[in-house]
């Protein structure tokens, strides 16, 4: 059995700058609103949002599909405008994507035509780094994801879970500020989902980056989260904001543990509650 | 990474059981991040055997097929031969026509002859000229329709208006327009090429996960190199697609170019033979015209494929 594990620390050459990082990557969101469409075909995706995420913290964002928590989160990332209300990563407001705010999505958005490595190296290679810097930046990654075996390869050549684990590094190649992942483990089976799961928090742990984890998965979010924040669809609004004290690093036997159980209650009472309104609105 | 080694081994216990899942389940994914098992001898011994074998089980899988198409190629043949012997005429009319022997023979007599390859030279030249051109214009043309709405708006209404006129009837008009003859008949080639390589362009710009463009905006990318590394790549099967029919495409055009005016070129030396009632010339012209056309189309396909090397290992 393999117990060996890649030790972050002694891999990233640009340790520092990850230290410096420390107090960076404050997510203040300040009275969103999004909506889509206009007039009569007006469509409100995310009500009136405020939110505090403070630098280096944990953050899921739950709730039901279609309940708006991709568009609060796109709009982080800076795909999205929102209609009213600013979103700003320490002090800068957010108006397009950049490489400080990494994301990882849903599909696999892997570019097909190049290996494992020059999609891990895009990020540094596209920021105008030298050559040399950009394969030593995809190693330290590739080893951090445990993928250098497979630095030649192209993605479909890969498994569902592996090509995650691209991404991530993909992601992070960039040392952004703020990590933003859309039900990054959505398509992934019960047992890989899990194996990623610690992965991020080991990762995760060694960066202290700021996370922002959209999932409507209510274990998953209480495993990863520091905090929860669940959502309510139609329109989509913050129903509730929990702090999950469960101690570190965690352990997937914690699940069943009495802590867990009662915050699952809280969340899926909650989701319960707001699917049954949104079911008799619109049976009204 | 400390508790990694506790999930493998619920994971690697899990692993027994067969999973049908998609994306495929590899091993790797459940061994965790550090490594997991390498190849040994014993993969290596039966990849070369695999090699070795594979040549011998590509005959005889195709083995039936190949022959049967020979079979019909020679009964072809057979069949030209005892028609133009027997000189049948029974609506269509085999009097005139040379027998496979004297296209042969024809055939034979004209590699020695220097004038042949002049023809073949000057033809290979126009194409080259237009095609080269005709996949500029047409990638350049392809890409801006399909990222820009005011490119789409300005370009697509000649594209619709143009592209039903075949290149035939484009001859008469090209004569007027160009300085030379040579221009007029690469004006035509380019047309003919021209089509199929734009409208594919765009087909595969247009097709392009927008996913992959959202990417590389969050890693940095500005629009030039999302150009360069994502949009061109993901049109790039398509437009290779869209360069193999143009290659076609652009042979026909230039054959009717060459058919009605020009002093060289392959395709004036089959009308000419026709003209000097020097029968088997004519066919002799056909089957070069043939097997340029393919051979072009065939090393368009063999030049595009490196930059398609990531699409075939998918499978």
């Amino acid at each position: 059995m393999n117990t060996q594990v890649v030790s972050l620390t002694e891999h990233i050459p640009h340790r520092a700058l990850a230290a410096s990082k420390k107090d960076i990557g404050h997510i203040v969101i300040e009275d969103v609103e999004i909506v889509f469409g206009k007039g009569a075909n007006a469509n409100q995706a995310v009500t009136k949002t405020s939110l505090d995420i403070k630098p280096g913290e944990f953050v899921c964002i739950l709730g039901p599909s279609g309940c708006g928590k991709s568009t609060l989160l796109s709009s982080i990332a800076g795909y999205i405008t929102p209609t009213s209300g600013v979103v700003s990563v320490d002090g800068k407001p957010v108006k397009a994507p950049g490489p400080d705010r990494g994301m990882v999505f849903q599909q696999y958005s892997l570019f097909p035509w190049k290996t494992i490595r020059d999609n891990i190296a895009f990020g540094p290679k596209v920021a105008g780094r030298s050559n040399v810097e950009c394969s030593s930046i995809a190693n330290t990654f590739l080893e951090m994801v445990g993928l250098s075996r497979f630095a030649d390869k192209y993605p479909s050549e890969l498994s569902g879970g592996m090509q995650q684990r691209v991404g991530i590094a993909r992601a992070l190649a960039n040392y952004p500020s703020v990590l933003l992942m859309d039900e990054p483990f959505g398509a992934l089976d019960a047992q890989t989902r899990l194996m990623m799961q610690e992965n991020l928090l080991s990762i995760w742990s060694e960066f202290g980056i700021t996370v922002v984890f959209v999932t409507h998965d209510v274990d998953e979010a209480i495993f990863l989260a520091d905090r929860v924040l669940v959502m309510s669809a139609s329109p989509g609004s913050i129903i509730d904001d929990l702090q999950v004290t469960l101690p570190r690093p965690r352990d997937p036997a914690m699940a069943t543990g009495a802590e867990f159980m009662a915050l699952k209650k809280i969340c899926l009472d909650q989701i319960r509650s707001e699917s049954l309104r949104a079911f008799e609105q619109q049976n009204r | 990474m400390s508790n990694l080694g506790q999930a493998t081994d619920v994971a690697e216990v899990r692993d027994a059981e067969p999973e049908p899942s998609t994306p495929t389940q590899r091993k790797e994914d459940l061994v965790g991040f550090a490594d997991a098992p390498g190849l040994s001898g014993k993969d290596v011994l039966k990849a070369v055997r695999g090699c070795t074998s594979s040549t011998y089980d590509l005959l005889k899988k195709h083995g039936v097929s190949i022959v049967l198409s020979l079979v019909s190629l020679a009964a072809g043949i057979v069949f030209w031969q005892l028609a133009t012997a027997y000189k049948v005429d029974f609506y269509i009319n085999f009097e005139n026509i040379p027998s496979p022997g004297k296209v042969f023979a024809a055939f034979w007599t004209h590699l020695g002859d220097g004038e042949f390859y002049i023809h073949i030279g000057v033809s290979m030249q126009r194409i080259l000229i237009g095609y080269v051109t005709a996949s500029v214009i047409g990638i350049a043309a392809g890409v801006l329709m399909g990222r820009s709405k005011i490119a789409w708006s300005l370009i697509y209404p000649y594209i619709e208006v143009l592209r039903p006129i075949p290149a035939v009837a484009w001859i008469p008009l090209a004569i007027l327009m160009w300085p030379t003859e040579e221009a007029s008949i690469i004006y035509i080639t380019l047309l003919g090429a021209l089509f199929p390589i734009v409208l594919n362009t765009l087909h595969g710009v247009e097709q392009t996960p927008e996913v992959l463009v959202r990417a590389a905006k969050s890693l940095g990318a500005s629009r030039l190199q999302i150009f360069w590394h994502v949009i061109l790549p993901a049109a790039l099967p398509s437009i290779a697609a869209g360069l193999a029919i143009g290659m076609g495409v652009s042979w026909f055009s230039l054959l009717a170019g060459e058919i009605i005016s020009g002093q060289y070129g392959i395709g004036y030396f089959t009308w000419n033979a026709y003209s000097l009632i020097n029968y088997p010339d004519i066919i002799v012209g056909m089957l070069v015209i043939g097997g340029l056309g393919t051979l072009s189309t065939y090393a368009v396909k063999i030049g595009m494929k490196p930059l398609l090397a990531w699409q075939k290992r998918a499978r």
